[in-house]
């Protein structure tokens, strides 16, 4: 085995577009979780109509990237609000199970017959985002020695970084004012809240929103850097890699979900790319190569649950910040 | 700001006895009533929590809501505090009808309320629970908060937040978490946040509960200094002692009915209320009332 | 204390895979997909990418015999996807196998691809539900009807048809959510892990009545084995997971995340131990249908109903009539009050782990009749189950079995007008409007849900 080509596609990873773009969505996730204290178990679901509200508006519609990204967030506001209304004014648990099933059901839609004028079917969407890479200023991929960019790559990682920064800029500024103190207010005990006159429905849905924003831009993100969308790469699978993600990071964290994403990114390929090794030269005590992505879910199953049991604070978390209690 | 806090049952008030003079019977009327109820109702199951045909609360009092376990003293404070839904009936707030309004605009329209099990958010400061409680800030909306137009208010409220903890005595405690509060300390943070949204009636849900009885002549001297200025209090306790002490008026609940009305010597020689407070069993009928599913 | 969870949850996933583990090849090579478009005939110039996860592998063009090919870098499971742009005008790509197809690649293995195209408006229709979706190629086609409606037959008696289909499903997610409601009443807790135990289930029959190993017995017995391990599973997760973690007063949100890691590790282990194709009980694959008049079923379905209908009154009346029924339907009521009047809340909960987890394979033995058995199967179920215990009253057993009826019944007749694969949709539309109605369900009692 390489340990050194091992070791810098794990790091290429943990800075690479992809991991950008998954601290996107968990910094949503975050928003949602971390601050809030809502379950979101669909945040893959604000992704899937985020991709497709760019990929959509460009192909069908003839409209420009910029404007794509205008329907992803119009996409998220109605999904949150879908999702927000019958669910949060009940107990936690309900939007747990609302999310779970919603954001499935959003992937069936998209995939059906019926819409595949718009959305392609299971088909999906190509060549939406050729704008995009007309766009990329960078010709010439970037070597740093242990890691390498594509040009392609570095466009994607200048726009997903950059949104990275923005949303935690906003984030910081939301948490640290009076909004964020009645979000957190509501993290801790809705009922007290309401009882100081906020209306906690409002915050909560306002929290669904931007967070799910958040996801939707991440999604927009994916399109781009595949250049194609299908329904079937928004499978729930993403939303429990989120959380993984976030915990491992610490909720409740301005950096968590960035560093969470990055940490997570960079294990889950040096864990790959071991296993790879090791299957090359026979040394795979119970399953061949086909089970290792199998195996990485299941991993990621195993990090959720040790995570809250040993760490709930995560890397960056306070492990008092964590113990958030159902309402 | 107060008297000293110790004089709570002093005898010889400084404020006129302003419920001097109202006839000892369930429902009766008040001269110049701030809460008004009529016909609140509320079953669970097929049992009735609440059942309540006449109640009004006199400005500038404190009144004190008892009765024994299960009797629905809770159930009418949520009820009457929008944080649950009567099956009937309507009540109005300085002549202003509360129907069907959710908690937070009850809180709004001036009427806040403390709960039973202290809500003191623990994981943030007592200052943040402070300035949590103020209203109308600018910066609690979403782009009011990003864009820091928020921070002249934040330092009146900040201003106001520390005078009110100080006539509490936790202004040492401010940047403390909530969390680290003695159990007094927390229901005393408690109704200072209630008074930071400059209610006109604060409803106290069991003040008393959980208290080190040290604390509990402090807490009842906060309670009196509140009526002394000028604010109406309705609380809900179940120890005896202490509320006759306090009390200018007393409501006597039993099985969700309200089975007399008075001042303490009033209810103090009441066989009805004698009777219920011996004879109630000790069950809770709300939470008892699944058993046959 | 620690210690042991982990040392237990490693002990499965371990025992799990050592069990099961598939042969591997032992030919060493180069891999690679391939594959020809000849049908109707070859074509050139069509492009073709290959994609690991979301990473572009290679790329290939047709050459003048419709040939093509993608060098891989290891076996894995890859994406295929036929680039319809490049597709002459003559042509659309036929659906079934589609344009994209998701492939297992062994160790030395030549993987052939077949992608087909046909003149537009032959192709065949996508929304006919089929059941033939048991070659690997086939992309995951989750939620397609069983009921195999035949679009020939009239209406009239397809209502019928898909009325008594959803019945079989309805009680079918009936006894499987049964155990669902229960678990929460009992600890206000969601098992998202249910439909994982309902797949385990059904694999469970699947390897006695297939493997060679354990002599290849019929589904009955095999099906029992799978019950009885089925209601161990969930004996062993309360006792060594859930039970540990509420002593330590872990909130209910932090268990809500573990049981959804737990539901992600549960699947996973079930498809590198099983793999990723449909499978079906070798027994009652072929059947006479049984007709009474314009009502038509095959005594597979059948026997189905009846028996999910004996074993829903059975656990009725065990629920209304024993002591531990009693105790369970207390203690899902009001578990303080249980706890304080003398009941062993912990017994009680365990027991109900115990049935649930029981009931939930026997529901996976009969979704794989009903269907075949799939590792996504439980998930797609629990959305249905969910869907059938918030209409019938979360927490509630006999609420579980109502939901679960008419969702069942819901979800398969709205497969006569719409595509089978959103028939989770209707059941979760339902589930939304019960939420704003009515967030107890119909048998819950009025209480604080909010």
């Amino acid at each position: 085995m390489d340990f050194l080509s091992i070791f810098s596609a794990a790091l290429g990873s943990a800075i690479g577009p992809i991991a950008a773009i998954y601290a996107l969505a968990a910094i949503g996730l975050n928003m949602h979780f971390g601050y809030t204290g809502l379950l979101n178990f669909g945040q893959v679901g604000f992704m899937l109509v985020g991709a497709y509200g760019v990929a959509v508006s460009v192909l069908t519609f003839g409209l420009p990237i910029w404007a794509g990204f205008l329907a992803s967030i119009a996409c998220a506001i109605v999904l949150a609000l879908l999702l927000g209304i019958p669910t949060l004014r009940l107990r936690a648990d309900y939007l747990a199970i609302c999310t779970i099933g919603v954001a499935e059901v959003v992937r069936l839609i998209y995939r059906a017959p019926v819409a595949r004028d718009l959305t392609g079917g299971v088909y999906g969407r190509q060549g939406f985002a050729d704008g995009f890479d007309d766009a990329n200023p960078f010709t010439d991929g970037l070597d740093l020695g242990i890691v390498s960019f594509r040009a392609s790559d570095l466009w994607v990682m200048v726009w997903a970084w950059g949104l990275v920064g923005l949303a935690t800029l906003v984030m910081w500024l939301l948490m640290h004012s009076p909004w964020g103190r009645v979000i957190k207010g509501i993290r801790e005990d809705e009922e007290a809240v309401r009882s100081l006159g906020k209306n906690v429905f409002l915050y909560k849905m306002q929290s669904l929103v931007l967070g799910g924003v958040f996801g939707a831009l991440a999604g927009a993100l994916i399109g781009l850097n595949q250049q194609t969308v299908t329904p079937d790469q928004f499978m729930p699978q993403v939303t429990f890699y989120l959380w993984a993600m976030l915990l491992l990071g610490g909720a409740g964290r301005t950096l968590g979900p960035i560093i969470g994403s990055m940490a997570m990114w960079f294990l889950l390929t040096l864990f790959d790319e071991i296993l790879r090794g090791l299957d090359s030269i026979d040394m795979l005590p119970f399953f061949g190569g086909p089970e290792v992505g199998a195996m990485r879910h299941a991993i990621v199953g195993l990090v959720l649950v040790l995570l809250i049991i040993y760490r709930p604070q995560g890397i960056v978390g306070d492990r008092k910040e964590m113990l958030v209690n159902v309402k | 700001m107060s008297s000293d806090p110790t004089d709570a049952a002093a005898p010889d008030r400084p404020v006129p006895d302003r419920s001097a003079g109202i006839e000892p019977v369930p429902g009766v009327a008040k001269p110049d009533p701030i809460l008004r109820a009529d016909g609140i109702r509320r079953s669970f199951g097929g049992l009735t929590a609440v059942d309540v045909d006449h109640l009004e609360v006199q400005r500038g009092t404190i009144t004190a809501l008892i009765g024994p376990n299960g009797a629905g003293k809770s159930t009418l404070f949520n009820l009457l505090t929008g944080f649950d839904r009567v099956d009937s009936g309507q009540w109005t707030y300085e002549g202003r009808s509360l129907q069907g309004l959710a908690g937070h605009q009850v809180a709004r329209r001036g009427m806040v309320r403390t709960f039973q099990l202290t809500k003191a958010l623990t994981r943030m400061t007592v200052m943040d629970n402070m300035l949590l409680a103020a209203q109308g800030q600018v910066g609690e909306k979403m782009l009011g908060g990003l864009l820091r137009l928020w921070t002249t208010q934040e330092a009146a409220n900040r201003k106001r937040a520390i005078e009110l903890l100080e006539r509490f005595k936790l202004d040492t405690k401010r940047d403390e978490m909530a969390g680290s509060l003695s159990g007094g300390q927390r229901k005393l943070l408690e109704m200072a946040r209630a008074l930071m949204v400059q209610p006109g009636m604060v409803m106290l849900d069991e003040p008393m509960a959980g208290v080190n009885p040290a604390l509990v002549q402090s807490l009842l001297g906060h309670i009196t200094a509140l009526r002394d200025d000028g604010m109406t209090v309705l609380f809900v306790e179940h120890d005896m002692d202490v509320i006759m002490g306090i009390s200018d008026w007393i409501v006597v609940l039993a099985e969700g009915k309200i089975i007399a009305e008075g001042c303490p010597d009033d209810i103090r020689s009441n066989t009805q209320v004698i009777d219920a407070y011996l004879g109630a069993s000790h069950d809770d009928p709300a939470a008892a009332t699944g058993e046959d599913r | 204390m620690r210690r042991r969870l982990v040392t237990v949850l490693l002990a499965v996933v371990a025992a799990i895979l050592a069990s099961t583990a598939p042969a591997v090849a032992d030919d060493q090579g180069g891999v690679n997909v391939n594959g020809q478009i000849r049908q109707p005939e070859e074509v050139e110039g069509i492009d073709i990418t290959v994609f690991k996860g979301d990473e572009e592998i290679g790329k290939a063009t047709t050459d003048p015999a419709g040939k093509w090919d993608v060098e891989l870098p290891e076996p894995g499971d890859y994406r295929v996807v036929l680039d319809q742009k490049s597709v002459p005008k003559e042509f659309v790509v036929d659906d079934p196998p589609g344009h994209e197809l998701e492939v297992k690649v062994r160790e030395g293995q030549q993987r052939t691809v077949v992608f087909r195209l046909a003149p537009p408006g032959e192709q065949e229709s996508e929304a006919s539900p089929s059941e033939s979706k048991d070659d690997e190629a086939s992309p995951d086609d989750e939620g397609d009807a069983a009921g195999g409606i035949d679009s020939s037959t009239p209406f009239s008696s397809q209502v019928v048809q898909a009325t008594i289909a959803g019945i079989v499903f309805g009680l079918i997610i009936a006894v499987s959510s049964i155990g669902l409601s229960l678990i929460f009443g009992t600890t206000k807790m969601i098992n998202f892990a249910h439909g994982d135990m309902v797949t385990f289930g059904a694999m469970m029959a699947l390897m006695f009545s297939t493997s060679a190993t354990f002599g290849a017995m019929s589904l009955v017995p095999a099906a029992l084995l799978a019950v009885i391990l089925g209601g161990l599973l969930g004996l062993g997760l309360e006792r060594f997971v859930w039970r540990p973690l509420r002593k330590r007063n872990v909130a209910l949100i932090q268990m809500f995340i573990v049981s959804i890691g737990a539901s992600l590790l549960l699947r996973h282990v079930l498809l590198i131990s099983f793999g990723a194709q449909r499978n079906k009980y070798a027994d009652f694959r072929i059947q006479e249908l049984l007709t009474l008049g314009p009502v038509s079923i095959s005594p597979r379905n059948l026997s189905i109903a009846l028996l999910a209908i004996a074993v829903l009154v059975a656990v009725g009346l065990m629920l209304q009539f024993t002591r531990i029924g009693k105790a369970m339907r207390a203690v899902a009521d009001n578990r303080d009050l249980s706890e304080s009047s003398g009941i062993d809340v912990d017994r009680v909960t365990l027991y109900v782990w115990g049935m649930g987890g029981a009931l939930a394979a026997l529901g996976g033995v009969f979704y794989g009749l009903y269907e075949s058995v799939h590792w996504q199967m439980g998930f797609h179920l629990l959305l249905l189950m969910f869907a059938g215990v918030i209409l019938g009253g979360l927490g509630t057993a006999y609420g579980a079995m109502a939901g679960g009826v008419v969702i069942g019944l819901v979800a398969t007749l709205s497969t006569l007008w719409f595509p089978a694969q959103l028939m989770v949709a209707f059941a979760l539309a339902i589930m939304i409007i019960v939420l704003l109605v009515r967030p107890q369900g119909i048998m819950g009692r009025r209480e604080r849900v909010g």
